[in-house]
């Protein structure tokens, strides 16, 4: 018989500490959908897609009865879509976006990604194609999400798509601007992106993948943050190993999960992301576990360490307890998903420049940050950049979702509600990088020894 | 299928008597009680087997919590399998 004191302690974390699998993603490939028209390329998508992905949702909420474990998502990835379009004459892509977002309300999901371009090295005609259609298609859809990947550790960063891109992000702002800057809330520019990420809005279903696989990300930040409560004042190597033991066990929990929902959908497993996602529920956020190990606030001196050995130990922890862990696996600091983090921001102890070196020792980058309505195109590309060099120099996912709060200012915020939570609006800084942007080219590849 | 109830409420005479009869009713084997009562809360674990019962697994929650509404109890049905994964190398 299994112990009282354990079950009960399951409950309390399902129960009080916001315990839950955050999401289950089908990836779906889609290079079997080519078709050089448009239109039947798109009715193509709609049917693979409403096929593969039928018993979805009423599987994830079966095993979420069986197992009383809250699965908060239900989502889709497919292949991106610059490949899939490829064939296709057309100039705009937005009836394939149409098509995504119908096929995501037909299955019941809450999210599908995969609009997306991998340009790191360059465009074909189809990537141009496709990021050119990224505001009208986020603009026109309500669960679609796109991502571009700019930079790899192998390729270096291609600047002509970081300046692209924060046009792109400007005009997405700007169309989507009575929703509050929705559309750039679902769209990642990327450096070294993974193939297998069940999380959005930067999921899609890479080319090296199966037919249909079963990813899963699992959460569990309150968890962490009620464990390390017990352990007050305890040297460092006391806090990690609480960490990675409460890693292993909400892993484990992710693990079954996958696996059943694989048995049952007849999909193969994939991976368990063992990333620590927060929520802006009170008692779900990552700033607060940083806070508990003595920062007064999140983002004072002392917070890229405490985030390093959160992210290591939760790594450690979570490796042993899955058969395949892939996806972003680390601790994600979305700054409007984030109780904590919000309040940080709203206070001025945390900065944009603070994130950013935070995004040096985690997954996955300055996410979800909302910046004055007026910042210039090439300064939102200058962000990405330096993003992209992070990643690309030390070999790791790194990411840009950033939000031009059109209209507002420093002291107002967006909302954009439920798991997207609330952007407090962060400074930037003022001075130009326009003659930086507009450089163009490509920056070199990173040499992969010498380290220092 | 093997399966875990957890039973919660103020303390008071005849609970165990009480959830047991409902499993019967529906064919369910009581294979291990665990039960405690601190503060005049009382708290039980059940270890049981649903192979016989004829409802399926989201009839049986949903029976549960009803009877236990009626009884003043929560009480709650999970599979065995995650409380093993997460607490069990």
């Amino acid at each position: 018989m299994l112990n009282h004191a354990d079950i009960l302690s399951t409950l309390d974390m399902i129960d009080h500490q916001h315990l839950d699998i955050r999401t289950v993603t089908m990836g779906i490939s889609l290079l079997d959908c080519a078709d050089s028209d448009i239109d039947r390329c798109a009715e193509k998508i709609y049917t693979k897609i409403t096929t593969k992905a039928a018993k979805l949702v009423e599987t994830a909420e079966a095993i979420e009865t069986e197992f009383g474990i809250p699965i908060v998502n239900k989502r889709i990835s497919v292949t991106p879509i610059s490949l899939v379009a490829a064939a296709c004459a057309a100039v705009d892509y937005t009836p394939i976006a149409k098509a995504l977002d119908r096929a995501a309300k037909t299955c019941g999901v809450n999210f599908i990604g995969g609009f997306s371009a991998l340009v790191q090295k360059g465009f074909t005609e189809s990537d141009r194609k496709l990021i050119k259609s990224i505001p009208a298609a986020l603009a026109t859809t309500d669960f679609l999400c796109s991502s571009v990947n700019v930079a790899s550790t192998k390729a270096g960063i291609n600047m002509d798509a970081v300046k692209l891109m924060g046009q792109i992000i400007r005009e997405t702002a700007e169309i989507t601007k009575d929703n509050d800057g929705m559309g750039c809330a679902k769209l990642v520019v990327f450096a070294n992106a993974v193939e297998d990420n069940p999380f959005m809005a930067g999921a899609f279903h890479g080319v090296g993948e199966p037919e249909c696989v079963i990813n899963v990300g699992v959460s569990g930040p309150g968890v962490v943050y009620h464990a390390l409560q017990d352990c007050k004042g305890a040297p460092f190597d006391v806090v990690a190993a609480t960490i990675k033991k409460t890693a292993f066990k909400i892993t484990r929990m992710g693990q079954l999960v996958a696996q059943e929902a694989s048995k049952r959908l007849g999909v193969p497993f994939g991976i368990v992301d063992l990333s620590l996602a927060p929520t802006p529920a009170k008692g779900d956020s990552v700033a607060r576990i940083l806070e508990e190990m003595g920062l007064e606030v999140c983002g004072t001196h002392g917070t890229t360490a405490a985030l390093a050995l959160l992210n290591d130990a939760v790594k450690k922890g979570g490796v042993m307890a899955s058969n395949h862990v892939g996806g972003l696996s680390g601790a994600f600091i979305p700054v409007s998903e984030d109780e904590g983090m919000i309040e940080a921001a709203k206070s001025g102890a945390l900065h944009l420049d603070k994130l950013e070196a935070m995004t040096c020792v985690c997954s996955v980058g300055l996410d979800m940050i909302a910046v004055p309505g007026d910042t210039p195109a090439e300064t939102l590309s200058a962000i990405i950049a330096d993003e992209a060099a992070i990643g690309m120099i030390n070999q790791k996912t790194t990411a840009v979702r950033i939000i031009p709060a059109i209209g507002k200012k420093i002291g107002d915020s967006l909302e954009f509600g439920g798991l997207l939570g609330s952007a407090p609006i962060m400074p930037v800084h003022r001075f130009s990088s326009k003659a930086f942007i507009d450089r163009g080219g490509r920056i070199p590849a990173p040499l992969n020894s010498l380290k220092n | 299928m093997r399966a875990i109830v957890t039973v919660t409420g103020k303390d008071r005479k005849g609970i165990i008597a009480d959830v047991c009869r409902v499993l019967a009713d529906k064919d369910i084997n009581v294979l291990d009680i665990s039960q405690t009562v601190m503060q005049d809360f009382f708290t039980m674990i059940m270890l049981i087997d649903t192979e016989d019962c004829a409802l399926s697994f989201a009839e049986l929650g949903a029976h549960l919590t009803e009877k236990g509404k009626a009884l003043g109890l929560e009480i709650r049905i999970q599979r065995e399998d995650i409380f093993n994964a997460m607490h069990k190398i």
